[in-house]
C-alpha cells in the first residue's frame, strides 16, 4: 500500500525539517496500515500527496490516551501545524512521538530517533491486537465492534451476566447521524466505554469510503479535539450504518438514533423488570429519577429526557415510555443532542405496538385501568382535593369520555378500544401539536368539571338518604326518645350489646366466692325481669348457665321484643324513606307504648347499675383481702423456705 | 398581546419570568412585582371561600395606560401574572382565562416530573415553548 516509509518519511523529511526517521519493519508496517486507515481513499494512489483525514487521525490519537496537551504538541512538533495536514512523515513522526511520549519520554523530535515501542492506542476489549491485523481481520473487527463494550454498567447497575446483553444494544445510537463524535469529549465516562468508542473508531478508519468530507475540517490538530461538526460524520456514520446492516436485526433500517432496536428492548425491559416486576404498571417518578441519575447526566437534561418521554405527564413512566427515556439517555450519553420533541419511533403507542404482544392483553386494561385512575386520581385529586372513593369510577368514566370526545374530534380510526393509555398515546401520534390540548382537555375537565363531579358525587346520594329524623318524638322532650330509638335500631341491626342489663351475671369462671354472689345475684336479677313479660323471665333461667354475655342479649331482647314490633315500623320507614305521613299516626300510637316500655326499661336499668355497683365493691374487697392472704402466705413461704447455699 | 407571563412561588419569588420585548424588561419585572401587591389583596378578600375554578382567575389586576396586567393564582398559592398589551384590541375574558389555564397545564406538567424540585426556576423547553406560542399567537 505504501511504498518504503522509510523512504517517504525520508523523501518528507524536508518538510519536517530533514528529519531521517528509522523505522523498524514492525514499524514500518503499523505505520503504514494506520496512515492507509486514516488516509481517505481516493489519495491512497499518491502516499506523498496523501494526507491522513484529520478528524480519524485525532480519532487515532485519542485512542493512545495520552492527554490533549500532549497531542497538541506531537501534532506541533510532528508538524501538521506547519504543514496544514497529515502527510505520511508527519503521521509517522507523530505516532513515533506518541509512542515516545506513551514511555515516558518528553515529546521532541530527539526522543523518537531512539528504539521505541510501537504506539498504543486504546484497544477493544479482547481483540486489541487485531486492529492491527491484517484488512481480512478487520472485518472480524467490524463484526465485533457492534457487541463492543459500552460501559453502561459502569453506571448503571454492575449486571455482569448480562454484560454481553449490554453491549449490544447502546451501539445502534452510536452508528447513526450526528454528533458522535462530540462524544469522544466524554472523557468522564468509563476506561471500557472509551474502548468500545475507540472500537468504533477503527471501524470508522476502516470505512474507506467516506473520507472526503473530512476534509472540511480545519487544520487536523486543533479542529480534531474539539467538537466536531455533524455534518462530517454524517457519511462516516451512513458507512457504518451500512455495514452493520447486515450484522444487526432487521429493525434497524435507516440510520435513525433514535430507533430501538432488539437488543436495545431487551435490555430496557430488563432494567424495567428490575425496578418494577410487574411490566404492564408504572415506575414511579422517584424510582426513575434514583435510576437516571445514575447516568451521571446533568439534571437538566434529565429533566428534558423526562419531558420528552413522559407524554401522559403523570409522573410515571410505563414500559414503553421508559424504553423511550432509556433510549434518550443511551443517545445523549453517546454524544447525540437531546431533540426538541420526542421523535416518532420513541413514542409509546409506536413502541407499544412494535413490543407487541404483551401490551396488547386485555388484561392489561384492568390493571391499566386500576392504575389510570389511580394516577388520574394521584394527579388530578390533588388539584381539586378530592379523595373520595366513589369518584374513582366517576372520574375514570369522565376520563374516558374525555378521551373518546377527543378521539372524535380528531376523526381518528383508533382501532385499539379498550384501553385509555392508548386512546392518549394514540392521539398524540396523530396530532402532535395538539397533544398539549388534548392532555389540557381531561385536566381542564378536572378542573372545570368540579361541578360535575359534585354533581355526580350527589347523584349518587339519593339511593341511600340519611335516616330521616323521627317527627313523631317531638313532643317527648324530656325523653331523648330519638336517641334510644336509634340506640335500639341500631342494637337491632348490628346485634350490639344493648344498654346494660338489669343484673348481669357474674362469670362463672371466678372463685366460689363470687359464686355464692352469684348464687345471691339471682334473686336480684330474678326480680327486674318480673317486671316485663313472663316469657323473659323463663328465658333467662334458661339462659343464665350460659356465658355471660349471650344472656344478657337475649334477656334485653325479650324486652325489646315488646319494643321491636312498634319499632320495626318506624325504623323501616324511616330507612325507606316513605313519606312519613302515613306512618306518622300509628307511630304516634305505637310511640306512647314505647315511652312507657322504655320508663319501664331505664328504671330497670337503674337498678339493675345499683345492684351491679354494689356487686362490684364487693368483689373488690374480696380482692384486696385475697392478695392479703396471698402476700401472707408468701412471705411466710420464703421464711420457710431453707437458706440458699452460699 | 401578552408582553410578559411571570411564574410566582408561593414565597413570591419569580420561578419563571419572561417578557416579549427584551428592551425594558426591568420595567416588566418590576409591574409583576407591584401587581403582587393586588394578588395579595384579592386571595385575601376572598377569605376562606371555597376555591373553585372561577376564583383561581383573579381577572385584571390594574390597568395603565400601556397595558394591563391579568392574574391568576392556583390552589397552591403559585400565582401567575400576564401583562397584556392594551392597544391590542381587547382581550376577551375567557381567551385570558384560558391561557392561564394552559399555563397552569404546562405549570403541572413540570411539576410532575421528577426531576423538577418545586421551587426551583424554570427551565422547561416544554414550558418555554408554550409560554412563546403564547405570547407570539395573542400577538
Amino acid at each position: 500500500m505504501e511504498p518504503g516509509p522509510a523512504g517517504a518519511v525520508g523523501g518528507t523529511g524536508t518538510g519536517s525539517g530533514a528529519l531521517f526517521l528509522p523505522l523498524s519493519d514492525s514499524e514500518q508496517q503499523r505505520y503504514s496500515e494506520l496512515f492507509a486507515r486514516c488516509c481517505p481513499p481516493g489519495a491512497a494512489a499518491a502516499p506523498p500527496e496523501a494526507a491522513a483525514g484529520g478528524s480519524s487521525v485525532g480519532e487515532l490519537f485519542r485512542a493512545s490516551q495520552l492527554p490533549p496537551d500532549t497531542l497538541h504538541q506531537i501534532t506541533e512538533v510532528c508538524g501538521a501545524k506547519r504543514v496544514g495536514y497529515f502527510g505520511p512523515a508527519q503521521f509517522y513522526i507523530a505516532l513515533k512521538l506518541i509512542a515516545a511520549a506513551q514511555s515516558g519520554f518528553p515529546v521532541r523530535i530527539e526522543s523518537i530517533k531512539n528504539e521505541l515501542p510501537l504506539p498504543r492506542f486504546m484497544a477493544l476489549k479482547n481483540d486489541s491486537e487485531i486492529r492491527y491485523g491484517n484488512p481480512a481481520e478487520l472485518h472480524g473487527v467490524k463484526f465485533q465492534v457492534p457487541h463492543a463494550t459500552l460501559e453502561k454498567n459502569s453506571y448503571k447497575r454492575t449486571d455482569e451476566g448480562d454484560k454481553q446483553e449490554h453491549k449490544s444494544p447502546p451501539m445502534s445510537p452510536i452508528c447513526s447521524p450526528p454528533a458522535s463524535p462530540s462524544s469522544y469529549q466524554r472523557t468522564s465516562l468509563s476506561y471500557g466505554y472509551g474502548k468500545s468508542r475507540n472500537g468504533l473508531e477503527q471501524q470508522h478508519g476502516a470505512s474507506y469510503e467516506v473520507r472526503h468530507s473530512t476534509h472540511q475540517q480545519d487544520g487536523p490538530s486543533s479542529g480534531n479535539y474539539g467538537a466536531k461538526s455533524a455534518c462530517a460524520c454524517s457519511t462516516l456514520n451512513r458507512s457504518l450504518s451500512a455495514e452493520r446492516e447486515p450484522l444487526d436485526s432487521s429493525a434497524h433500517y435507516a440510520d435513525d438514533p433514535w430507533r430501538i432496536t432488539e437488543e436495545q428492548r431487551d435490555y430496557y425491559v430488563n432494567q424495567f423488570r428490575s425496578l418494577q416486576p410487574d411490566l404492564n404498571s408504572f415506575i414511579s417518578g422517584s424510582v426513575a429519577k434514583n435510576f437516571f441519575t445514575k447516568s451521571k447526566l446533568p439534571i437538566p437534561e434529565l429533566s428534558h429526557i423526562w419531558e420528552l418521554s413522559d407524554v401522559d405527564c403523570d409522573g410515571a413512566l410505563t414500559l414503553a415510555e421508559f424504553c423511550a427515556a432509556f433510549h434518550l439517555v443511551v443517545a445523549r450519553k453517546n454524544g447525540y443532542q437531546l431533540p426538541e420533541t420526542l421523535p416518532e419511533t420513541l413514542l409509546p403507542d409506536y413502541l407499544q405496538a412494535a413490543s407487541l404482544k404483551p401490551l396488547h392483553d386485555c388484561t392489561l386494561f384492568d390493571s391499566y385501568s386500576e392504575s389510570l385512575p389511580g394516577n388520574q386520581q394521584t394527579r388530578d385529586f390533588n388539584r381539586t382535593e378530592k379523595t373520595s372513593a366513589e369518584e374513582v369510577p366517576d372520574n375514570s368514566a369522565l376520563i374516558q369520555d374525555a378521551k373518546k370526545d377527543d378521539k372524535q374530534v380528531l376523526k381518528t380510526s383508533i382501532a385499539i378500544k379498550p384501553i385509555p393509555k392508548e386512546f392518549q398515546h394514540l392521539t398524540v401520534k396523530t396530532v402532535a401539536q395538539e397533544s398539549n390540548a388534548l392532555k389540557a382537555r381531561p385536566r381542564s375537565r378536572s378542573y372545570s368539571s368540579t361541578s360535575i363531579e359534585d354533581a355526580m358525587r350527589k347523584g349518587e346520594e339519593p339511593p341511600t338518604p340519611p335516616p330521616r329524623p323521627q317527627k313523631s318524638h317531638s313532643r317527648a322532650s324530656s325523653l331523648d326518645l330519638n336517641k334510644i330509638f336509634q340506640q335500639n335500631a341500631q342494637a337491632m341491626r348490628s346485634g350490639w350489646l344493648p344498654p346494660p342489663p338489669p343484673a348481669l351475671p357474674p362469670r362463672p369462671s371466678v372463685t366460689q366466692t363470687e359464686q355464692v354472689s352469684e348464687v345471691e345475684l339471682h334473686p336480684q336479677m330474678n326480680r327486674p325481669p318480673s317486671q316485663t313479660e313472663e316469657n323473659s323471665s323463663i328465658k333467662k333461667e334458661v339462659v343464665l348457665a350460659q356465658p355471660p354475655s349471650k344472656p344478657v342479649r337475649r334477656k334485653f331482647r325479650p324486652e325489646t321484643q315488646a319494643l321491636e314490633n312498634p319499632e320495626l315500623s318506624p325504623t323501616i320507614n324511616v330507612t325507606s324513606s316513605l313519606p312519613a305521613v302515613k306512618p306518622h299516626l300509628p307511630v304516634q300510637k305505637q310511640s306512647s307504648k314505647q315511652k312507657r316500655a322504655i320508663q319501664t326499661a331505664i328504671r330497670k336499668n337503674k337498678e339493675a347499675n345499683a345492684v351491679l355497683a354494689r356487686l362490684n365493691s364487693e368483689l373488690q374487697q374480696q380482692l384486696k383481702e385475697v392478695h392479703k392472704e396471698r402476700i401472707a402466705l408468701e412471705t411466710q413461704l420464703e421464711q420457710l423456705r431453707p437458706v440458699t447455699v452460699l | 398581546m401578552a408582553v410578559c407571563i411571570a411564574v410566582i412561588a408561593k414565597e413570591n419569588y419569580p420561578l419563571y419570568i419572561r417578557s416579549i420585548p427584551t428592551e425594558n424588561e426591568l420595567k416588566f419585572h418590576y409591574t409583576v412585582h407591584t401587581s403582587l401587591d393586588v394578588v395579595d389583596e384579592k386571595i385575601s378578600a376572598m377569605g376562606k371561600a371555597l376555591v373553585d375554578q372561577r376564583e383561581l382567575y383573579l381577572g385584571l389586576l390594574y390597568p395603565t395606560e400601556d397595558y394591563k396586567v391579568y392574574g391568576y393564582v392556583t390552589n397552591s398559592k403559585v400565582k401567575f401574572v400576564m401583562v397584556v398589551d392594551s392597544s391590542n384590541t381587547a382581550l376577551r375574558d375567557n381567551e385570558i382565562r384560558s391561557m392561564f389555564r394552559k399555563l397552569h397545564n404546562s405549570y403541572t406538567d413540570i411539576m410532575c416530573n421528577p426531576f423538577y424540585n418545586p421551587g426551583d426556576r424554570i427551565h422547561s423547553r416544554a414550558f418555554d415553548n408554550m409560554v412563546t406560542s403564547m405570547m407570539m399567537q395573542v400577538c
